[in-house]
């Protein structure tokens, strides 16, 4: 190909730029209940952000990237003019990136996710054809995009009660907390653990059975467990400290769970909104590479650093000041809810993330929160702007899509010199 | 800025507004106390320094509750009922009002309470005041209700306040009826318009303790659902 370097540079410069959009916005969902409950401080926040954000990215963040790469579009279509993908994809990229940029301006809840997937829907139904598109995948993502919400929605509740009935709405809620917030701790590390030993670690050598992997996440969950109960045991209870709220002790108990769920969450970002900027940037340099659209092809580990990378620039140059922000907003939050929304989110994103389908995180997280909302756990919380965050996704797929054929277009008559074979 | 989206789903809680209004209702009731101690005392220039006192504060009262009354958008989802918030608000102001009714009527007409009635009248005060305090402590456990997710425990120490708020409303019925008979054996000495705004003024008075109650009862609705 006559100007892969081009599309090699312009793969790597989009492909951060998106990361690096991601790390600047989307992060801040994430990480601000956490800052806003004032369970972690906005430096613990960006720490704990980097370290999962990357490790999440780089350990569990394939499969989402390959559905990305090559589980939207039938690449077999195009096996003949190769180019044309690396076209799509190098527009699917802009697209998003700069959709992002518009909406995060405007203040207008778009979802990271959604910008690529119908980007690259968008592309791959006009510039190359409609029949080039695995509608059923698209289908099967598009569902998720209403299960997730729900499902963590539903989970979330289940846990916040759980709470209620064990902790809080117990006769001794102190005692109860200490007692029962390991078990919390347990299944942050256990579940998060599991997941990726599953599904995430062929890349780097660990291929475990179904058994040994869970043996090894029972291990982690014990470790996180442990570290949890020495960290309460360090707390301070101050006797009617606050007399105003008589919960204040028990709320510092559940604020160091609040401390591991938001690793988690972290976690759970990475691995599947990683795959946003990274596959496209897959699928442009497996076709380089290999002068050919190759199905089959490896991820290579580089590039899921390079979305780890440009995600945690994001985060140092941008992103905490969003965090600081939204946290800032969002104090109703209190760690024991806090806690069971992003417990709740975070194993549903995983989950998601290892079957390979991309969720929204935020919205993930904004179906966790109802589910909180649900219970009667948060004082208020305002249901028009729910419906509109989760209805942005139709907004997002047409503008995504109608970009990124634009971008194509561009892009195509910039460097098309025509079929290869 | 981006992200502020998400920041909107969590609509502003009624919760801490509605216990700051009550808390200026409070200290609007409570006033009642030095205001009677001078108004038994004839001391003119006091009673009508804390005739004012009142009246200003039942006007900061009305302030607070018309900004919480714009604060709820019937699209906010919250764990109490938007009904039961505004009634709840409405009750608590018709508790300040009756204080400023009761103090407006004395300095209006500028009445005397018969000696005999002195004792009774200000133990009369005294409780109202003290149901309404009753009714604050109990909005004040909003937070921890909400807290525990109405929790069991939680709840029925919600309800034993306001078992004790209702004996004390209690006790204030049955110092209005003394009062009131104190006042019938007095009939034939007082001038008649004297003895019915008297009669007013026993009512009104009772009307605190008694409202101060049925912001009570609204919370329990609340409880109950």
């Amino acid at each position: 190909m006559e100007f892969s370097l081009w599309y090699l540079g312009l793969a790597a410069v989009f492909g951060l730029f998106m990361a690096w959009g991601i790390g600047a916005n989307d992060v801040a969902n994430a990480m601000a209940t956490s800052v806003g409950s004032k369970a972690l401080t906005i430096k613990q926040a960006i720490l704990v952000a980097a370290v999962f954000e990357f490790a999440g990215a780089f350990l569990a963040g394939g499969q989402v990237t390959s559905t990305i790469r090559k589980g939207i579009i039938d690449a077999t279509q195009v096996i003949d003019d190769p180019e044309l993908l690396v076209f799509g994809m190098l527009a699917a990229l802009l697209a998003a990136g700069v959709w992002l940029l518009v909406a995060s301006r405007k203040g207008w809840p778009v979802s990271t996710t959604h910008s690529v997937v119908g980007a690259i829907v968008g592309f791959a139904a006009v510039g190359i054809g409609v029949e080039s598109v695995y509608w059923s995948k698209v289908v099967t993502i598009a569902a998720s995009w209403v299960i997730s919400p729900l499902m963590s929605g539903v989970l979330a509740f289940l846990i916040f009660m759980s709470v209620q009935k064990l902790i809080l709405g117990s006769k001794d809620p102190l005692a109860n907390a200490r007692k029962y917030v390991p078990f919390y701790i347990f299944a942050v590390g256990f579940i998060l653990a599991l997941v990726t030993m599953l599904k995430g670690l062929k890349h780097i050598g660990l291929d475990l059975s179904y058994g040994e992997s869970v043996m090894v996440a029972a291990a982690s969950g014990m470790i996180t467990m442990t570290i949890g109960v020495l960290a309460i045991k360090r707390i301070k209870i101050i006797p009617n400290e606050d007399s105003d709220f008589r919960f204040a002790n028990v709320e510092k108990i559940f604020g160091i769970l609040m401390i591991f769920t938001a690793c988690g969450m972290a976690f759970a970002h990475g691995s599947n909104d990683v795959a946003n900027a990274v596959g496209p940037v897959a699928a442009v340099v497996s076709i380089v590479k290999n002068g050919a659209v190759v199905q089959e092809s490896a991820l290579s580990t580089w590039i899921l650093l390079l979305g780890g990378i440009g995600i945690v620039i994001g985060l140092a140059t941008y992103g905490w000041r969003v965090i600081q922000t939204v946290g800032r907003r969002i104090t109703e939050l209190t760690p024991s809810r806090g806690f069971a929304a992003e417990l709740a989110a975070a194993s549903t994103v995983v989950i998601a993330s290892a079957t390979g389908i991309p969720v929204s995180t935020t919205h993930t997280l904004v179906g966790a929160i109802l589910g909180v909302g649900m219970a009667r756990g948060i004082g208020a919380l305002n249901l028009r702007v729910v419906r509109n965050i989760m209805l942005s996704w139709l907004v997002t797929l047409p503008a995504g899509g109608i970009l990124a054929i634009v971008f194509f277009f561009l892009l195509k008559a910039i460097f098309y010199r025509g079929a290869a074979i | 800025m981006s992200g502020s989206y998400f920041s909107g789903i969590f609509g502003k809680s009624p919760v801490k507004p509605l216990q700051q209004h009550m808390e200026k209702v409070v200290s609007c009731v409570s006033e009642l106390v030095p205001f009677t101690r001078a108004v038994l005392a004839s001391d003119k220039e006091a009673y009508t320094l804390h005739q004012q006192n009142i009246v200003e504060m039942e006007n900061e009262a009305d302030i607070l509750k018309k900004e919480l009354r714009l604060r709820l958008p019937s699209s906010l989802f919250m764990p109490i009922d938007r009904r039961d918030v505004l009634e709840v608000l409405t009750m608590q102001d018709m508790v300040a009002g009756s204080a400023r009714d009761v103090a407006g009527l004395i300095v209006g007409r500028d009445m005397r309470i018969p000696k005999s009635m002195r004792k009774s009248y200000r133990k009369l005060v005294k409780q109202s005041v003290n149901a309404c305090k009753q009714a604050y402590v109990a909005i004040c456990e909003l937070d921890e209700l909400i807290e525990t997710g109405f929790g069991k425990v939680e709840r029925k120490r919600v309800g034993r306040l306001l078992i004790k708020l209702d004996t004390i409303e209690q006790q204030t019925d049955e110092q209005q009826v003394a009062l009131r008979n104190e006042l019938f054996k007095l009939e034939n000495e007082l001038h008649p318009v004297n003895i019915m705004f008297l009669y007013k003024v026993i009512d009104t008075t009772g009307n605190i303790a008694d409202r101060a109650q049925r912001v009570g009862s609204r919370l329990q609705l609340m409880l109950a659902r």
